[in-house]
């Protein structure tokens, strides 16, 4: 039997105040696709993290600007894509600081992509 | 809608606690900031976070207690972290933050840990 792939997406304007929105539409994708709660938590944090970076970095908080969210989901793989149209940069390309670094010299960015690369299979 | 998120300030034993409610994400986490900011001004920095009703923490939320940490531990106090929810807990165990804050069930073991190590070596 072929399976059926199934596709959902949000537009949001760009503003952290619609975070909240963003993780309760990827909660009822994690719950559709039959994830267990802390997998769904795990992809609730991920897509949080890089539509923050969208917001804040990507867009400069620009609230005329929209994000979008799409869900792909099929019985074997769920893969979510964050689009925008702002300020890109390679993933690839940042470095990645160890916890302690980033406490010593007072900083907290870098944790986001951290917090991504240990909760999902790939990040790109 | 309502507050999404809000802080309970108090204190016990010359410890500001701070308790966290509802969820720490890049919306709300200037809040969080803005409270540790006004709690180190004013030398109060023996400080415990009482997230026992914290439903959600993104890295906008770790960046906090990343911020502030070093400083407030040089200057003789520290922030010790209490009451994290299984799902919350996950967050700080996977960025390693339980080898460099001390976390502990609740609020009577944080003051206790205040006891045994007032200042927790970086």
């Amino acid at each position: 039997m072929v399976p059926v792939e199934r596709t959902f997406s949000l537009h949001v304007p760009s503003s952290t105040e619609n975070l909240v929105m963003i993780r309760e539409f990827v909660t009822s994708i994690g719950e559709q696709a039959g994830l267990p709660p802390a997998e769904i938590m795990k992809l609730e944090t991920a897509v949080d993290e890089a539509c923050s970076n969208v917001i804040e970095h990507a867009y400069g908080s620009d609230v005329t600007k929209e994000v979008s969210v799409r869900a792909t989901l099929d019985d074997q793989i769920l893969e979510i894509t964050v689009t925008d149209t702002g300020i890109g940069f390679d993933p690839s390309t940042v470095e990645q600081k160890g916890l302690d670094k980033l406490m010593r010299g007072r900083k907290s960015g870098g944790l986001g992509m951290l917090l991504m690369r240990k909760f999902m299979d790939t990040v790109d | 809608m309502a507050n999404p998120f809000s802080i309970a300030r108090s204190s016990q034993d010359g410890i500001t606690i701070l308790a966290l409610e509802g969820y720490l994400d890049a919306h709300t986490a200037p809040q969080f900031e803005k409270a540790v900011q006004e709690e180190f001004e004013a030398g109060r920095i023996r400080l415990i976070v009482d997230c026992s009703k914290l439903t959600y923490i993104s890295s906008a939320g770790l960046g906090v207690f990343m911020i502030f940490v070093e400083e407030i531990r040089e200057a003789g106090g520290d922030i010790k972290i209490c009451g994290l929810a299984p799902k919350v807990y996950q967050v700080f165990e996977i960025l390693g933050f339980p080898s460099l804050f001390d976390i502990v069930d609740d609020i009577p073991a944080a003051v206790k840990k205040y006891e045994e190590t007032p200042v927790r070596e970086s």
